[in-house]
């Protein structure tokens, strides 16, 4: 068991290694590039298109892989998304990060491997999505839920 | 639409790509968990107990990625970021990346690469939800104002 997690504790370091290394090869990382693709309408730059077309081939052989199984290599539980809803918070959160993505030039993983390549504005972008997140988060505990379990006790 | 072929970087974006695709994989077939950058930090934000290390070690990796990068690619080959936007704006895209990604539970790695390649339709309305504000978002900063 314990000898388990130090192995997923090894993955997961170098799964995310690998991630960044991707991330920095395919000019993800340079918000010069990712507006240069946003912008359909000025001078496009089509190649984040091909990051998208081939991280999406690899990952659907290794989901449709996935699916089949009943477990993963390593024997543990395979975590799949359980919510299937169309809501309301999947559209305007994803609205909100694509406003977001256009103006900066940054999605949540470039921005950290940029911080972590010394970029200031990355740092500061960095700050300001942690700071997000967290109000998101206290938001949906403290005046979300209560007002859910207000409606519903009604 | 003009195509910007001077900033066009086929094969390094395709296999960099290629890349991102193999780690998703990995991911769920050693670790047995979506590769979703917004989700993995953001539950992290307030951290839970026995809930931590794995991400923790995720990041850590993540975070190494820069010194490797210029460990192995020599210089003239790395492009340095065109940062453009001010202040300001970083700030203001920050605060909505974070916010919306936690909001939509997911990011262009947890909808756009994991979600695509499962075919989820909840994932396929996010992307769609995300690009198209991206381009409207770029199309007004770029061209309006």
């Amino acid at each position: 068991m314990i000898l388990q997690n130090h192995i997923y504790r090894v993955t997961e370091f170098a799964v995310g290694l690998m991630f960044g290394v991707g991330l920095m090869a395919s000019g993800m990382t340079d918000p010069g590039k990712v507006i240069g693709f946003l912008d359909l309408f000025g001078a496009w730059d089509p190649s984040l298109a091909l990051v998208m077309g081939g991280a999406v081939v690899v990952g659907f052989f290794a989901f449709t892989l996935a699916k089949k199984r009943t477990s993963t290599f390593l024997g543990g539980v395979l975590r799949f998304p359980t919510n299937t809803q169309m809501d309301k918070p999947l559209v305007i959160g994803s609205l909100m990060f694509g406003a977001g993505w256009g103006l900066g030039g940054f999605c949540p993983g470039p921005a950290l491997v940029s911080m972590a390549d010394g970029q200031p504005k990355a740092m500061l972008f960095v700050a300001a999505m942690l700071i997000g997140m967290l109000g998101f988060e206290l938001m949906d505990r403290f005046v979300h839920a209560p007002r859910k379990a207000k409606l519903n006790a009604a | 639409m003009t195509i910007d072929w001077a900033h066009f970087t086929p094969w390094a974006s395709l296999s960099g790509g290629i890349v991102l695709g193999v780690a998703s994989a990995l991911f769920i077939l050693i670790n047995g968990r979506i590769l979703g950058i917004s989700g993995i930090l953001g539950g992290l934000l307030p951290p839970k107990l026995g809930d931590t290390s794995w991400r923790i070690a995720f990041l850590l990796g993540l975070f190494a990625a820069p010194t490797v990068f210029h460990a192995v690619v020599p210089a003239e080959y790395i492009i340095a970021p065109r940062i453009e936007a001010a202040e300001w704006m970083v700030v203001v895209a920050g605060l909505l990346v974070g916010i919306g990604t936690r909001y939509a539970s997911g990011c262009t790695s947890g909808h756009g690469v994991c979600g695509l390649s499962r075919l989820s339709p909840r994932s396929l309305v996010a992307t769609a939800s995300f690009m198209s504000a991206g381009f409207m978002t770029v199309y007004v900063v770029r061209h309006l104002i």
